[in-house]
């Protein structure tokens, strides 16, 4: 036997070269990039110089400022915030698609719109519903006589949290609500009819029979809701840069802002390495989501 | 083309060059030094430069170009960046060795990494003596040490207050006052008449600093002294602040969310009386077709930021540099270019394709024509003049770069303005949000 013939004979000899453009594709473009992130975080690197090593003196820099752990709660409130609400909306908009009605497919195809439409464009769109002198909403609101003065969606630090939210809301609700769509759609009608036989209300049978069988689709669907959201920066960038008063910074807009304009590479790899935690605590949510789904089939944990 | 023809070029070009200085124009630049330059052979150049706020201002730059390719037989090759993201690129070709070989950046960047930039200082002097010299801010900017230069000055975007003659004249005032006492007067009545004015203080890049740190500077307040020892936390800063609180009371709605593109927005929109910006107020509302617009030209004039208690001017001004890099093949054919670009017949018919919008760093060329084409233009004539520089009075680097980019000056004023904190609070935060930067 050549060793050709004993390689294609080798499951496992082939199993690991058939791995290798992806294992070189992840190498290349998501460890290297990631191990450099996390190397710069310990380095007094700047935008143009190499710098040295300085173990954790960025992330004891970073817990000292006052901004970064602004940036810190206005991540984790608007990712909170966000999320929740938009869970809620994009359940219920699923389960309103989920009936039977008429011209189906073409009410679905339209609310994907919101998530098509690229960010940094719907983000300038909510950048004039929010202007200070040009707000339609605002004019709206004056026309009809039920405020006296224009709404200071973006110059008030708590108007802005929750206008910012509001508008990832809006982006976001399409895509929680078509992936649980999808779920809601694997689930099979005779499950509805039996529990109808037993008499099962309907909030019983959305309690005990469609909650349930969704659970593995909502823990996968919102790990990437809420890793969308913590991660967010083209929306802030256009809207707000992170003001008024720092009020909207995130980790993301706040790394860049240190990085790049700023110069400080490392300082801001590590505000970014910084959000690493987060992200990693939500996949695991996840995983430990997707180990009901055995649960669910009858299995153990 | 062959090497003589290149020398003919120069000789004559420096015989146009002198012809020049005998005219009334150039008078005192009697002993305009000649300028002897080979530029390498098969030069090829290649240059990085701030994408254009006026169209004219490239179309001309190009022409500029096209001449010297024409002139040289040098190619060159400009790419066009938006004037924040050049300092990145920037950073990065004077990191990797490679990239542009001119950069146009902005600011302090020249100072982040002098030891890769090609020493101009033969360019600089041989324009100086030329053009009268430059304005005492371009050497703060580039000539560090006060020897050599590192880079050569292409001027600054002028900013001044715009406002509406009709609304001050209803307001009570007859001409613009010239103090920051006034000023406020001014601010407040109207607001009574209902046409106030406003100044962006979101995380706007260029509009928010540059009117944040002439508030700070009118008042004597300073982020660093001369030894870059953080001094933000003085009397001087709290009075300034005081002062924000007032003014900021005078303001429009939504100061606080305003981007650079707002307050030229509300302007525009009759929303807004008094604002600090660059020319393109007076241009958006000059050029345009509507009719509303039309109307606005007539009312809309500038006047320089009013002087504190410091008692000079103290305005800050988005500054202009032109960079070799050392890792450039053809370093003489680079400041062949420079030199080219900066010489009257260039830059002047620059300047006035750019409308104004920016100021010559060579004293010489106040005289172009478009400072007076149009009275309205003339604020905008000083603007090199009369500017500090970023980071004043401290030393420029990635310190004094680091705290711009964070806003600091902008956070406190809007900070103490807005009642969020006190004076006292929000000038001791600037204080501990500045060391940080400043730490040795």
């Amino acid at each position: 036997m050549t060793l050709l013939q004993r390689l294609e004979n080798s499951r496992n000899a082939l199993g690991l070269l058939f791995l290798l453009p992806a294992a070189a594709l992840l190498l290349f473009f998501l460890t290297y990039p990631l191990g450099l992130g996390i190397w710069l975080g310990f380095t007094d690197t700047k935008v143009g110089r190499a710098g040295v090593w300085v173990g954790l003196e960025n992330y004891e820099y970073l817990f000292g400022d006052s901004v970064a752990r602004l940036s810190l709660f206005n991540t984790v409130f608007y990712t909170a915030v966000a999320s929740v609400v938009k869970f809620v909306l994009g359940l219920w908009l699923a389960l309103l698609l989920n009936k039977h009605m008429p011209f189906k497919a073409f009410i679905r195809a339209i609310v994907l719109l919101p998530f098509i439409v690229p960010t940094a464009l719907s983000a300038i769109a909510f950048w004039w519903i929010y202007d200070a002198q040009f707000s339609v909403i605002s004019w709206t609101l004056m026309k009809m006589g039920l405020i006296d003065r224009y709404i200071d969606f973006l110059g008030d630090p708590w108007n802005a949290r929750f206008s910012v939210i509001a508008a990832n809301v809006w982006r976001g609700v399409p895509f929680v609500a078509i992936c649980l769509l999808a779920g809601l759609q694997t689930i099979s009608p005779s499950y509805y009819e039996a529990a109808s036989l037993d008499g099962a209300t309907p909030w019983q049978q959305f309690r005990f029979v469609t909650l349930p069988l969704l659970t593995p689709i909502i823990a996968v669907v919102m790990t990437f809701s809420v890793l969308f959201t913590f991660t967010d920066f083209q929306l802030i960038y256009v809207l707000t840069r992170g003001g008024p008063l720092n009020a909207t910074h995130l980790m993301a807009t706040l790394s860049f802002q240190r990085a790049i304009p700023g110069g400080s590479l490392g300082e801001g790899a590590a505000l970014a390495v910084a959000m690493v935690p987060f992200l990693l605590a939500a996949i695991l949510f996840s995983y430990f989501g997707l180990q009901r789904r055995a649960w669910q089939q009858g299995g153990k944990d | 083309m062959s090497h003589t023809d290149r020398r003919k070029f120069l000789t004559t070009t420096a015989t146009v060059a002198a012809g020049a200085a005998t005219g009334a124009i150039f008078a005192p630049a009697v002993h305009a030094q000649a300028w002897s330059n080979q530029p390498e052979k098969g030069a090829r150049l290649r240059v990085l430069r701030w994408s254009r706020f006026v169209q004219g201002d490239i179309d001309q730059y190009m022409k500029n170009v096209a001449a010297f390719t024409a002139k040289t037989g040098i190619e060159v090759r400009v790419d066009n960046e938006s004037w924040e993201d050049v300092r990145p690129k920037a950073a990065v070709a004077a990191n990797t060795g490679a990239g542009p070989d001119i950069i146009l950046s902005t600011h302090d960047d020249a100072n982040l990494y002098p030891e890769k930039l090609v020493d101009v200082t033969d360019l600089c002097n041989y324009l100086g003596r030329k053009y009268g010299g430059w304005y005492p801010v371009c050497e703060a900017y580039l000539r560090p040490n006060g020897k050599n230069w590192i880079g050569v000055p292409f001027g600054c975007a002028g900013n001044t207050l715009v406002y509406r003659e009709s609304h001050m004249k209803a307001a009570g005032f007859s001409t613009f006052p010239r103090d920051t006492d006034g000023f406020l007067k001014l601010m407040k009545a109207l607001k009574e008449k209902g046409t106030p004015g406003g100044f962006a203080l979101g995380n706007a890049t260029g509009d928010g600093n540059v009117w944040t740190h002439w508030l700070l500077w009118s008042h004597g307040g300073q982020l660093v002294d001369k030894d870059n020892k953080v001094v933000i936390n003085s009397p001087q800063t709290v009075k300034a602040l005081e002062y924000a609180r007032e003014l900021y009371q005078t303001f429009v709605p939504g100061t606080l969310s305003w981007l650079d593109p707002n307050n030229n927005k509300a302007f525009l929109d009759d929303q807004c009386s008094v604002t600090a910006n660059g020319i393109s107020v007076y241009y958006a509302a000059k050029t345009s077709k509507d009719p509303k617009l039309q109307a606005m030209v007539a009312d809309i004039n500038h006047a320089n930021m009013p002087i504190g208690p410091a008692g000079v001017p103290t305005e800050l001004n988005l500054f202009f540099n032109q960079m070799i890099f050392k890792h450039s093949k053809y370093p003489k054919a680079a400041k062949e270019f420079i030199r080219f670009m900066m010489e009257e017949e260039q830059y002047g018919p620059w300047m006035q394709a750019a409308i104004g919008y920016v100021t010559q760093p060579l004293v010489a060329f106040e005289k172009n024509p478009i400072w007076t084409v149009d009275p309205k233009h003339t604020p905008y004539r000083d603007a090199m003049k009369i500017m500090r520089p970023i980071g004043y009075a401290g030393k420029m680097g990635y310190a004094s770069a680091g705290a711009a980019a964070d806003f600091i000056v902008v956070n406190m004023v809007a900070e103490a303005g807005s009642g969020a904190r006190s004076p006292q609070e929000a000038a001791e935060r600037a204080q501990k949000r500045a060391e940080r930067y400043y730490k040795v």
